[in-house]
């Protein structure tokens, strides 16, 4: 089973219309949505939702007013000024509480819960092309890095009873805590980025980020003709740090229509577009037939 | 002080191109701003307002470094730490620095006194100016995961002057609500597209639950449907602008040129949209 995971660093990358229309493309494959705090990929899969199951994050303090007697050793505990004090009255603001137990611990009258809370959902939908597990963080909600790590257990689990040969992950921007979840212990990675000043900026960071954890790694240049010579620079890069360059795709209104319609851009526009992104899912296939070798001579060792 | 955030649920829609002609339009009009770069796995402001950085500061958070002459190997700290930081094995203890949250339960349980708190560099603080305005970021180190933490500390740090803009990261969950959380406006910048009217809606959940005042700018909105108009008017949520797509814009952003030297108009209106805010902050 090979795991491979897009990301963009820099968000509207087009990095989600991208994973869609790979998704089309690639045959027996689970896909994933890790970009939970704000995930689209289900938009354009004419999705049917199958399973819906609540998601356990960390837990929460809170203060059990009846027996609190105003001691304030809480409010002194607290590193993350989650608990304010209104007339004598305590109150812990759950959109600042970090989830330590802390509060608890030391409250003299046991007058705070501590208890695990709901931070999200996730779901199993079938989609178009195949499988879909995604998820919905609570709006405001943190553990993201967790909810991520298990929808790719769910979708591993998923591939393993179906003989599912790939799972292609849509992660989230940035490179923090999400991003890191999403990439650990995948496979491989492709970056699509833009040539913009910001996004290859983003993409150098993300790519060091790929480095920690010694994922092979290559790249997508979107809308490469807003700026041909910054794409140019883009590939130079990747050359000298080792990064397949896995194709470009120029900038056509049809990947906001092809969305609008609810379509991967495969399914909506057989022309040009679709056959920039054929020509990236082959050089893609390519680059992951090279890391399923070093995989097999690794075990062979 | 008035502070203005500018968020937008997904990424890409063009937060950083608001946040940075608006701090830039108002700075040209004799107002005193302050930008702060709250996108600190990305920051990417300083490319288009291109400051001169006069300081820089670390962003260091404090964890748990164990005495093992003095430990026991009670298993207390471990038992109290919610984020599996500290292992305590038969005769040592392994500190998991990156899940570590830094709340202070290990080192206040220890019973030996075994445990010593000391910082951590997770990443770091620039300070500066540009055409007048003051300037700072943040930025987390590349393998960090914790963003918030720098976030807070960029925030404490900041300038006096009569308008802060904030530029806050994409999403929804705890580095957004860390950026635009204690200022008195939310911008949210959305695009008229499925995917952008799908993370605007998150969007606006988390500002009706953060109580904030918002309204919403639709960028390149020629390029799209009608149904992000058609969600704002059902909600009654003000739209302040809308800015169609312009390819030269979007080039000259590509080399990180600001917008509002490329048109006139692009900072009169940001100009413009931050006096009908501010009329209705202060009145409030």
């Amino acid at each position: 089973m090979t795991e491979l995971v897009i990301i963009s660093g820099k968000g509207g990358t087009g990095k989600t219309s991208l994973v869609a229309s790979i998704g089309a493309l690639a045959e027996n494959k689970v896909m994933v949505d890790c970009d939970v705090d704000a995930a689209d990929l289900h938009l354009i899969l004419n999705s049917n939702l199958l399973e819906s199951h609540e998601f356990i994050g960390g837990k929460k303090a809170e203060i059990i007013e009846e027996r609190c007697n105003s001691c304030a050793i809480c409010l002194d505990y607290c590193r993350f000024d989650a608990i304010s004090e209104n007339e004598d009255k305590f109150k812990i603001d759950p959109l600042a509480c970090e989830g330590c137990g802390i509060c608890k611990h030391y409250c003299p009258e046991d007058a705070i819960a501590f208890e695990p809370v709901v931070c999200g959902h996730w779901y199993m939908s079938e989609t178009i092309h195949g499988p879909l597990v995604h998820a919905r963080l609570g709006i405001a909600q943190s553990n993201s890095g967790r909810l991520v790590s298990h929808l790719r257990k769910q979708a591993r689990e998923l591939a393993a009873e179906n003989g599912h040969e790939m799972i292609i992950v849509d992660g989230p921007p940035g490179i923090g805590c999400p991003v890191i979840a999403s990439i650990t212990g995948s496979d491989y990675v492709a970056i699509v980025t833009e040539p913009s000043l910001s996004a290859f900026g983003d993409m150098k960071r993300v790519h060091e980020l790929i480095q920690h954890f010694n994922v092979s790694c290559g790249v997508i240049i979107n809308k490469y003709d807003i700026n041909p010579h910054m794409s140019a620079g883009i590939e130079a890069f990747a050359e000298e740090n080792g990064i397949a360059v896995l194709g470009r795709i120029p900038f056509d209104k049809d990947m906001v229509a092809a969305q609008v319609a609810g379509k991967t851009i495969i399914d909506y526009q057989p022309g040009g577009l679709s056959d920039s992104i054929r020509e990236i899912w082959k050089n893609l296939q390519a680059d992951l037939k090279k890391v399923e070798v070093k995989k097999i001579d690794l075990k062979a060792l | 002080m008035i502070k203005i955030s500018v968020a937008s649920g997904k990424g890409g829609t063009g937060k950083t191109t608001i946040a940075t002609n608006l701090a830039a339009a108002l700075s040209a009009r004799g107002k005193h701003v302050a930008y702060l770069d709250c996108d600190v796995e990305e920051p990417n402001g300083g490319i288009f307002l291109k400051p001169t950085i006069s300081a820089k500061s670390a962003v260091s958070v404090l964890v748990p470094q164990i005495d093992l002459e003095k430990c026991t190997f009670c298993g207390d700290c471990a038992a109290i730490c919610e984020f599996n930081a500290i292992a305590v094995l038969k005769d040592n203890v392994i500190v998991f620095d990156s899940l570590c949250h830094s709340c202070g339960g290990c080192y206040h349980v220890c019973p030996e006194d075994a445990i010593k708190e000391v910082p951590r560099q997770i990443g770091e603080i620039q300070i500066g100016a540009a055409n007048g305005l003051k300037f700072m970021e943040g930025r987390l180190n590349i393998g960090e995961s914790q963003a918030p933490p720098v976030t807070r500390q960029l925030k404490r740090g900041m300038p006096a002057s009569d308008i802060v803009i904030i530029d806050a990261p994409p999403g929804t969950s705890c580095p957004v609500i860390e950026a635009i959380s204690n200022t008195d406006y939310l911008i949210l910048v959305s695009e008229p597209t499925p995917f952008g009217l799908n993370d605007l809606r998150l969007a606006v959940g988390m500002a009706r639950e953060l109580k904030l005042p918002f309204g919403v700018i639709i960028n390149r909105s020629d390029l799209g449907d009608n149904l992000t108009e058609d969600y704002c008017k059902n909600e009654g949520i003000e739209i302040l602008l809308r800015i169609p797509f312009n390819r030269k814009i979007a080039e000259a952003y590509s080399d990180g040129r600001m917008a509002c030297h490329q048109s006139d108009n692009y900072g009169e209106n940001l100009y413009r949209l931050y006096e009908n805010i501010a009329g209705r902050i202060t009145n409030d």
